[in-house]
């Protein structure tokens, strides 16, 4: 636990020393709500559905630096040698990733909703999806820039290598915004999320550790 | 064994295509330092990296008893946080806890004191690769891997990483280091000479 805080607490003051840097996935999700048509009929009818597409982009911009300065500087080196158990560290660098690329979303996401049609209906159902939803298009990106921290050339082959892992965090999360305005109500969505959010944290940072000490095999 | 901390049997590595060395012995007991030589792509700073745990051997094993602390080219450090936010965090990574004297006593002793609280991109390489062995001195490990540490320092900083390794020995740590120049001090136990040029 003192593993995580402490991984946490420095990848956090990272990001509050380059702030820019770090705004750049929500710059992009905001910019993305905007030029999607502004107060268009196509956006109401689509609008859940525009949320999280930006969110999954937002979040494939945001996965390709998470390890890749502490590559260039070697902490990432000395992170592989001295945490013990390095999953534990892994899920700090998971959270501070998240809480700087993903919470945000939770509470724009919404909000863009509303800018658009000027009311807040659906918009539990979207938050709800989006809380759930974004831990896990989180986790999804760092096993992907885990795997791509030794290529030099991560950028591409991230999202083309993790877009389909994003795929069904899309499905159930569109899902649930949509099943929510029919009787059946958006319960099994958002259920299927829980459940997958459940087994990422799980089983994730284990394949991201590994994926690690794989990418310092030079 | 007795006052064993290292001992590394059969090693073979590989580097691409490339064939580094076969059948790599060695053992490390308190006090030793090993003086890795050998020509540059010998597999110096790979014998290091292997030791290290970052890397897995072609064939052969090697135990440790005792903590490593690994100093590479890159220096480790954050480059927007501060030697002493990148020291505490280095620190709490390796479990151990951080007292603000000895770290003081750290950064003196390397000529940090009055950048201590400069982040680390502001800094020359030279004053970078001090706070990388600011981290060292600090660490609390028994046994050093260091790959070529008195690069980018001045005769200074030359100086007091001869001191620190030879006082390191003197507290019963062991130290293994990827160098072109000896690094044993003139009073202290001589170092054992590990040349991959050979054995190549």
């Amino acid at each position: 636990m003192g593993l995580l805080l402490a991984q946490l607490r420095r990848d956090l003051l990272l990001v509050a020393r380059s702030r820019i840097e770090a705004a750049n996935p929500l710059i992009f999700f905001v910019l993305g709500v905007f030029l999607l048509g502004f107060g268009t009929d196509a956006f109401r009818a689509s609008s859940a559905g525009a949320v999280w597409t930006l969110a999954l982009f937002a979040n494939v911009v945001a996965a390709e630096g998470m390890f890749q300065r502490d590559q260039d500087d070697g902490a990432l080196e000395q992170l592989l040698v001295h945490a013990r158990p390095l999953f534990a560290a892994v899920i700090g660098k998971l959270a501070a990733h998240w809480l700087v690329a993903g919470a945000p979303l939770v509470l724009l996401g919404p909000l863009a909703v509303f800018v658009h049609q000027g009311t807040l209906q659906g918009s539990g159902a979207l938050a709800a999806s989006l809380l759930l939803g974004t831990p896990i298009l989180a986790i999804l990106g760092g096993i992907g820039a885990a795997l791509t921290v030794g290529t030099g050339r991560g950028g591409l082959l991230l999202g083309i290598l993790v877009m389909p892992w994003y795929v069904p965090v899309l499905v159930f999360g569109v899902g649930a915004c949509t099943a929510a305005e029919t009787a059946s109500g958006a319960a099994f969505p958002l259920l299927a999320l829980a459940a997958l959010l459940a087994a990422s944290i799980t089983l994730a940072p284990f394949a991201v550790a590994k994926s690690l000490m794989i990418s310092q095999e030079y | 064994m007795k006052g064993g901390l290292l001992v590394a049997e059969k090693l073979s590595c590989t580097a691409g295509q490339r064939h580094l060395f076969d059948g790599l012995n060695l053992v490390l007991r308190r006090g030793d330092l090993v003086e890795v030589r050998g020509p540059n792509g010998s597999g110096k700073s790979t014998l290091l990296r292997g030791l290290a745990g970052l890397r897995r051997w072609q064939s052969g094993r090697v135990e440790r008893y005792g903590a490593i602390d690994y100093l590479g080219h890159k220096s480790g450090l954050g480059a927007s946080l501060t030697p002493l936010e990148n020291i505490r965090y280095r620190q709490r990574l390796k479990g151990r806890h951080v007292d603000a004297n000895e770290l003081a006593a750290a950064m003196t002793r390397l000529g940090l004191r009055a950048a201590r609280h400069e982040r680390c991109a502001a800094l020359s390489a030279g004053q970078r690769r001090r706070a990388a062995l600011a981290a060292l001195l600090v660490g609390g490990a028994d046994i050093w891997l260091l790959d070529e540490p008195l690069t980018e320092l001045d005769e200074a900083g030359a100086d007091t990483v001869r001191q620190l390794i030879a006082e390191h020995r003197d507290a019963g740590g062991a130290a293994v280091c990827a160098t072109h120049v000896p690094l044993g001090s003139a009073s202290g136990a001589p170092a054992t000479v590990l040349d991959l040029g050979a054995t190549a």
